[in-house]
């Protein structure tokens, strides 16, 4: 029987990006909110420190920092016809754990999406008419987000700013700025720090890339080039370029996270309280099922509680969002055969995979000096940048050289025609190992009425609840889209002075084994009409108005950038009307 | 390249034992920080095709003579470098097999089980500790009349190779499965740090040149091209205080 506790004004489930924003804000309107993280609780001081924390095993290949999935999986099949199987080991994605969740083993890159990808069905029938949409993939099942860029720019620029995002602005308000991105969305001020200094790879990347006609820009970092005091008042250190940051945390308090922005200012605020190694079973629902009233929840030592609540804030991963939605019956759940239903509907996830550019013997590359963010990039192909009309496709990546490290467990690349083992492998690995540069190519992935998650009906977790079930293949056109971007950077590389280039590019069928991204997004989307999407255009569900889901679970496709950035910027356009129009009259934000 | 010459390292035990401890420190088996029988002070010398003996917690000894022999042939060594045995990574193979990892740490392991697609991943039951004294123990049977470590080297990398290829089993263990268990722990053996009982002496890094736990490059980021000439550094060497971050950029909390 689970002991019931005091009320409280809001509970977050989950304390990462999402949740440690939403509680911050909240408190401050005056809330009395309690954090709900299934995770340890963890400081940068004792936590995160060298030289613990430079272990490759440990992090990179045991995975110590992410989602324990002994308790709790994700089942996988690439298509409604096959049995979906337990992900018994995490390699693919790789979702977070632990106070500051997933957001403190990001690599800090922190790009906006662009103005083109809010309202990407009205811009590409616009642009290339219906005809052309269809013909790029009946299935697919892409839509406008029901909020623009320029709702969202107040909210990116202050999630910048609260995160120290170090970079060159490219646009600020229509003026092109020399040494940024000219192909960015306009932007209202500079970044609050300047860019990182440019690795070897960075150099060489941009020369080749320049010398093809492409627009090199220094890659937007959360790894900041310079310590910073954010508008809370927390200050951050300058990043080392230590090679240990995808997969770990910082131990200098130089990348941006909960414990590094929010979580000293937050944790002193007598209204919040956190709560650590507490998994929510379900939200609570009253007897009309419109509202919610709290959440149960079962704590390290296994004690049931149901703690009341005024609203309750989804804040987990992605697919964790979607599969509270399901266990708690908000929302309904997403039906392939019909296409009705929204909770599970429009899961997309992120193309990517790169070439591989083997140079001389005599360039030293230093990949192990790094950050998480230390890339060149260009945007000649992201999103909607280039024309598609001949092209019979949609979506675009971002290209660019981004090596976060070279810990040789991971990386230890050998040119084709190596064996894969014995002597030849040896002196090959021993060759090249500092004379090899990777190029990433990172884009979009369209929604399809195909891919969708829903629960297991077989596979259970720790405390006997159904796991997430993903059902997912890349779209033939997210393959034709990779294809062809793969053979221009083959350019790129060639251009680089590299001997050889192994061409990259992502191929059917998608598969767990390998990791491709963290960036795992829909399932709970956002829009303006309840039949295609499952929260409004400020996160808030259509049928339970006291229930957020924030997050990236809200994109109804992906983007080409990674997410975190617009993450934030979304969170706090959510909180703000939260703030301003919500808590004065708590109900719908917008009628169905 | 390095501050402790590739010769020095290959000619003698003794002397890498030695060079390796810090000053003041007595040589003995329980102070070393390589596996306590590593390095027996009977052994006059080592070479490039003799390992030092590990103290096995988790092989028997068949088990143990296929994965030094399996090891030092999917990472030999050569006249310039060592290979995964001198590399101590059957000792590495050993230590995690015994512990979390050989239980199923990180390996949700709930029924039921059937076979899956690739894209699917692993579906076995076995823990890695299972599924290596499974297939060793297939190995083993199958090898009764030559076992492994009495190949000829070709005659090893014929097996190994078929191995790789899968379509048999071994005791329930697919043996491309079980190659690729064998082929993962061997990499992780020769390349992770030396904390874990593999990569001893950091032959592996000192053979591509990765600087290891080193903390801090924010003044060399910028160097282009330079070539870092210095020994690498283990998160082991930290325990004596040897590696710096930039004292300008304190781990401390601002």
């Amino acid at each position: 029987m689970a002991q019931r506790l005091p009320a409280v004004d809001a509970v977050t489930i989950g304390v990462g990006l999402t949740g440690a924003l939403a509680a911050f804000e909240m408190v401050q309107a005056g809330l009395k909110v309690v954090g709900l993280e299934r995770g340890a609780p963890r400081e940068t001081v004792p936590n995160f420190q060298s030289p613990a924390i430079h272990d490759e095993l440990r992090f990179s290949i045991r995975k110590a920092m992410m989602q324990d999935n002994v308790k709790v999986a994700v089942t996988f099949r690439n298509n409604s016809d096959q049995t979906a199987l337990p992900i018994r080991r995490w390699e693919s994605f790789l979702p977070g754990q632990g106070l500051g969740g997933s957001f403190v083993h990001w690599n800090g890159q922190s790009f906006r999406a662009q103005v083109a990808d809010f309202v990407l069905r009205t811009h590409l029938i616009r642009r290339y008419g219906q005809k052309f949409l269809d013909a790029c993939g009946p299935e697919l099942t892409i839509q406008d987000w029901g909020v623009t860029y320029d709702e969202l720019e107040p909210h990116y620029d202050r999630f910048e700013y609260l995160c120290g995002v170090s970079g060159k602005a490219g646009n600020i308000k229509g003026q092109i700025q020399p040494g940024g991105n000219p192909l960015e969305a306009p932007r209202s001020r500079e970044y609050p720090n300047p860019p990182m200094k440019e690795p070897y790879f960075g150099a060489i990347f941009r020369k080749g890339a320049e010398s093809l006609g492409y627009h090199p820009y220094p890659q937007p970092s959360s790894n900041l080039s310079r310590p910073y005091t954010n508008p809370l008042g927390v200050k951050l250190e300058q990043c080392v370029f230590c090679g240990f940051c995808e997969r770990y945390a910082c131990e200098h308090y130089a990348k941006a996270s909960p414990q590094t922005i929010l979580l000293p200012v937050l944790l002193k605020n007598p209204n919040y309280e956190l709560r650590t190694s507490c998994e929510v079973l379900r939200i609570n629902l009253d007897s009309t099922g419109k509202k919610a009233t709290g959440v149960t929840y079962v704590d390290g030592a296994g004690r049931e509680f149901e703690q009341p609540a005024e609203i309750v804030f989804i804040t987990a991963f992605p697919l964790n969002n979607v599969r509270t939605l399901l266990l708690s019956g908000i929302g309904k759940p997403y039906d392939p055969r019909t296409g009705e239903g929204v909770v599970g509907r429009n899961y997309s996830y992120q193309t990517t995979a790169g070439p591989t550019v083997f140079m001389d013997e005599s360039i030293n590359i230093n990949p192990f000096m790094s950050s998480g963010a230390p890339g060149t990039m260009i945007d000649d192909f992201s999103g909607d940048n280039f024309d598609h009309a001949n092209l019979g496709f949609i979506g675009g990546q971002y290209v660019g050289s981004i090596m976060t490290g070279a810990r040789p467990i991971e990386f230890h690349p050998t040119p084709p025609g190596t064996p894969p083992w014995g002597l030849e492998w040896k002196r090959a690995v021993a060759r090249h190992y500092n004379h090899t540069i990777l190029i990433q190519q990172h884009g979009t992935s369209m929604s399809s009425r195909l891919n969708y998650l829903d629960l297991d009906p077989t596979y259970k977790d720790a405390w006997g609840q159904p796991l997430l079930r993903m059902t997912f293949d890349f779209p033939e056109n997210d393959i034709r889209m990779s294809q062809y971007i793969a053979d221009k950077v083959v350019e790129i590389g060639r251009a680089m002075g590299g001997k050889i280039v192994v061409r990259g590019g992502t191929k059917r069928p998608y598969t767990t084994t390998v990791y491709q991204s963290t960036h795992n997004c829909g399932g709970a989307v956002m829009g303006d009409d309840p039949k295609t999407s499952a929260v409004n255009r400020y996160m808030q569900c259509w049928d339970v108005p006291n229930v957020f889901s924030l997050g990236g679970s809200a994109f109804p496709q992906n983007i080409t950038y990674n997410y975190t950035i617009t993450i934030g910027a979304l969170t706090y356009w959510a909180l703000d009307a939260i703030k301003t129009k919500y808590l004065k009259s708590p109900g719908p934000l917008v009628q169905a | 390249m390095t501050e402790v010459s590739r010769r020095a390292f290959i000619k003698g035990t003794g002397a890498i034992g030695a060079a390796m401890l810090p000053a003041g420190e007595a040589i003995e088996p329980a102070n070393a920080k390589l596996p306590a029988t590593a390095m027996p002070a009977a052994t006059p010398s080592i070479c490039a095709a003799a390992a030092p003996s590990t103290t096995y917690v988790f092989f028997n000894s068949e088990e143990a003579a296929f994965i030094e022999a399996a090891v030092a042939r999917l990472i030999p060594a050569d006249e310039e470098w060592p290979g995964a045995l001198e590399a101590c990574a059957p000792n590495y193979i050993d230590k995690q097999l015994a512990g979390a990892w050989g239980a199923g740490e990180r390996l949700y392991r709930s029924g039921p089980w059937q076979p899956g697609t690739p894209s699917q991943g692993y579906q076995l039951p076995f823990t890695p500790a299972e599924l290596f004294r499974t297939a060793l123990a297939a190995i083993d049977k199958e090898l009764v009349q030559t076992p492994f470590a009495k190949m000829s080297p070709a005659d090893q990398d014929s097996y190994l190779k078929k191995l790789e290829a899968g379509g048999y089993d071994l005791g329930g263990v697919p043996s491309d499965v079980f190659f690729a268990h064998l082929w993962e722990s061997t990499l992780e053996g020769f390349f992770s740090d030396p904390v874990y009982g593999g990569n001893c002496n950091m032959v592996s890094w000192r053979m591509i040149g990765f600087p290891g736990a080193y903390a801090s490059y924010y003044d060399l980021i910028d160097k282009h091209g330079i070539k870092l000439d210095r020994a690498p550094m283990s998160l082991a060497e930290d325990a004596h205080g040897h590696v710096h971050p930039n004292p300008g950029i304190p781990a401390r909390s601002p």
